[in-house]
């Protein structure tokens, strides 16, 4: 048997190997660290993603520009969960990676303009600079060993610090080339995400072909996630966080992985702050503060920060629930998110989706046995 | 004289910076230091004192007086919150943290609505001094010394009481001290609440200097952090110095090159302190000791 197969990958080694490796990080597409597995689930899956899907049919393009306002968010959301829910790092600052790809951004487009879809190319920049950042930070932090809450603290500081010094960058010795930086009302002029196409650009106004790059962005990240935390990185991570030093014991330098977590997180924190300034064209020092900073975290405390799906689905939820708070009861909105949060943290610490996937996959095994 | 002088500015700057991160920290440090929780209300603690005091002081009741009632509102506030909240987080921080930041939000969004975005403040007492050419705010340097009368207090009131004491014993080795007859929780409670009200003190202290909106606990908060991630868990050993230390930062590079680049070398120092020294410098000082 194992000769067969030596032949067979001396004749032909390098398609086989690509293939195998191709199914083992399929195959990561269920596994201990995430919720869901089976044709149920996946069933479900793709009803989901069908009717998410014919939505835009259903809705005016006001409608779907703010369901593509909604999906903005996840990025950062699911970010989040990676380093707080898997690696056990609470980081309070991800607004700081936001803001800065989202300034990027605006400084990119604005300078070079958004012909031959360069404002793809700057949305890649823009992240890649959010992961630096990250990487930087995060060095310090992780290789520093310093423990749990410090890390929020510094983070915290971080972002804040960022929204003081945006804040006061008003007035004209304050551009990059030809992009103001505006200070306190913040940066606007910048061009929506441009595909460059045969006969004419097409730009992505918050409407139906944004809600569509949005959606299928959403789905690959997601499943990319799930992908990367079945695997071998995914269960050392859930491993520091259960138990940092049994996991150095055996061998894992737990500074490496919680650094990469954090600059995992952090690219997506920037691909949010991104995808924000392209859809609103606009981005404010606001976006870095204190009220900002903390609404990810009630995001992810909320669905479930343990689980990517519950991450995900609780989001879109909280932030349905917020802007519905916000419309009827505006000044009121706030004061609910925060009774949320400590609700949530006192009664049901796994978050509301978890929470109930748990007592649904309970009752459905009780009534199988 | 013309040297005199500047060395009193010197000295006031800094003395300035020193008292602003010694009286913002002292609350959350006490709070982190014996219970281990991060307080993110510390903030709104400091706001509900700075606006108790105005609002006591507007009445008529002295400055002094009006300072002690903002600060013990904030205490019993601290108190309720420890009984409803903290204290079923006590062996979560993270989740503490979160929980505090929903407290948070819920203060500063829930005095925007009941007193809306700022209350009247009462000016600056004391007037000034006049030294060499410039003038001084007298208010600020009661500021200072009011700074270096609280660490003295508390250095008492944890080296020199029972409830000292009891509470050091707790922090130190809680099951022995309850085996040995000591309401742990009623420590925690108290602590808390002390914390609080030392909270509420600063914002007291500082409410005659400020305008009050109900973010202005967000103008502290980095300052407190920074200070405490510095000093470590140690008050008498961290807290101060790191608050005296980064005064210097604060001070020298407000000097030269303005306010927000006194914050941005307070930010860079806390990144390069954790690098260095992960347990802050209470645990540089106890290591170098043992």
């Amino acid at each position: 048997m194992t000769d067969i197969s030596h032949e067979k990958s001396l004749v032909d080694s390098a398609p086989i190997a690509r293939r195998s490796r191709a199914r083992r990080w399929l195959s990561h597409l269920e596994g201990p660290q995430t919720f869901g597995s089976g044709i149920a689930f996946w069933t479900i899956f793709v009803l989901v993603v069908a009717a998410a899907c014919a939505y835009p049919f259903f809705a005016d393009g006001w409608t779907v520009g703010n369901a593509a306002y909604f999906l903005v968010w996840t990025f950062m959301a699911m970010g989040l969960s990676v380093i707080w829910g898997y690696a056990g790092a609470l980081s309070f600052g991800q607004t700081a990676f936001f803001g800065l790809a989202g300034y990027a951004y605006g400084v990119l487009t604005i300078n070079v303009g958004e012909t031959y879809g360069f404002t793809f190319i700057a949305l890649v920049i823009a992240v890649a600079l959010a992961g630096v950042f990250a990487a930087v930070l995060g060095y310090f932090m992780f290789y520093g060993r310093i423990r749990g809450v410090f890390i929020g603290i510094v983070t915290l500081s971080v972002t804040l610090v960022f929204e003081t010094f945006m804040a006061q960058t008003a007035g004209p010795q304050w551009a990059i080339g030809s992009a103001r930086l505006n200070g306190f009302n913040g940066m606007t002029g910048m061009p929506p995400l441009t595909v460059p196409w045969f006969g004419g650009d097409i730009a992505l106004w918050p409407d139906r072909p944004l809600y569509y790059v949005l959606l299928a962005l959403t789905v690959i990240v997601y499943l990319g996630l799930r992908m990367l935390l079945n695997s071998r990185f995914g269960n050392v991570l859930v491993a520091i966080r259960e138990n940092p030093e049994r996991a150095e014991m055996l061998g894992y330098d737990i500074r490496l992985y919680q650094l990469l977590a954090f600059v995992v997180g952090g690219a997506l924190a920037g691909l949010s702050g991104v995808l924000y300034t392209a859809w609103g064209q606009y981005i404010t020092p606001n976006s870095m503060g204190l009220t900002a900073a903390a609404l990810p975290v009630v995001w992810v405390a909320v669905g479930g920060r343990r689980d990517i799906t519950a991450t995900l689905i609780g989001t879109l939820l909280v932030l349905s629930l917020f802007q519905t708070l916000t419309i009827y009861g505006s000044q009121y909105a706030l004061v609910a998110m925060g009774a949320l949060l400590v609700l949530i943290v006192l009664l049901a610490p796994e978050g509301i989706v978890l929470g109930f996937a748990n007592l649904v996959d309970r009752l459905t095994k009780r009534r199988g046995a | 004289m013309d040297f005199f002088s500047t060395a009193f500015a010197i000295i006031y700057q800094f003395g300035d910076a020193f008292a602003f991160l010694v009286l913002s920290a002292a609350g959350l440090a006490v709070i982190f230091g014996m219970m281990g929780v991060i307080n993110l209300a510390h903030g709104e603690f400091i706001m509900c004192g700075a606006y108790v005091t105005v609002a006591v002081a507007r009445m008529g009741v002295p400055l002094p007086l009006a300072i002690v009632a903002g600060s013990i509102a904030a205490g019993l506030v601290g108190l309720v919150i420890e009984r409803l909240v903290i204290r079923h987080l006590y062996h979560r921080p993270l989740d503490s943290i979160v929980a505090t930041w929903g407290i948070s939000l819920i203060a500063t969004q829930g005095v925007l609505i009941v007193l809306g975005s700022t209350m009247q403040g009462i000016g600056t007492p004391l007037g000034s001094v006049q030294v060499g050419a410039l003038s001084y705010s007298t208010y600020r340097i009661v500021l200072m010394a009011a700074a270096v009368l609280i660490l003295l207090v508390l250095w008492l009131l944890f080296y020199r009481t029972r409830y000292g004491v009891i509470a050091r014993a707790t922090i130190a080795a809680p099951q022995m001290a309850r085996a040995l007859g000591v309401d742990t929780r009623r420590v925690y409670a108290l602590t808390f609440a002390l914390g609080a009200a030392l909270a509420g003190l600063a914002g007291g202290l500082y409410a005659p200097t400020m305008t009050l909106v109900p973010t202005m606990g967000a103008t502290f908060i980095v300052e407190s952090f920074v200070t405490v991630v510095v000093g470590g868990a140690d008050i008498f050993l961290g807290a101060a110095p790191a608050a005296a230390i980064l005064g210097v930062i604060r001070a020298g590079l407000t000097a030269w090159q303005g306010q927000f680049f006194g914050q941005i070398g307070l930010l860079v120092a806390v990144i390069l302190v954790i690098r260095v020294l992960p347990n802050g410098l209470s645990g540089l000082i106890l290591g170098n000791r043992r």
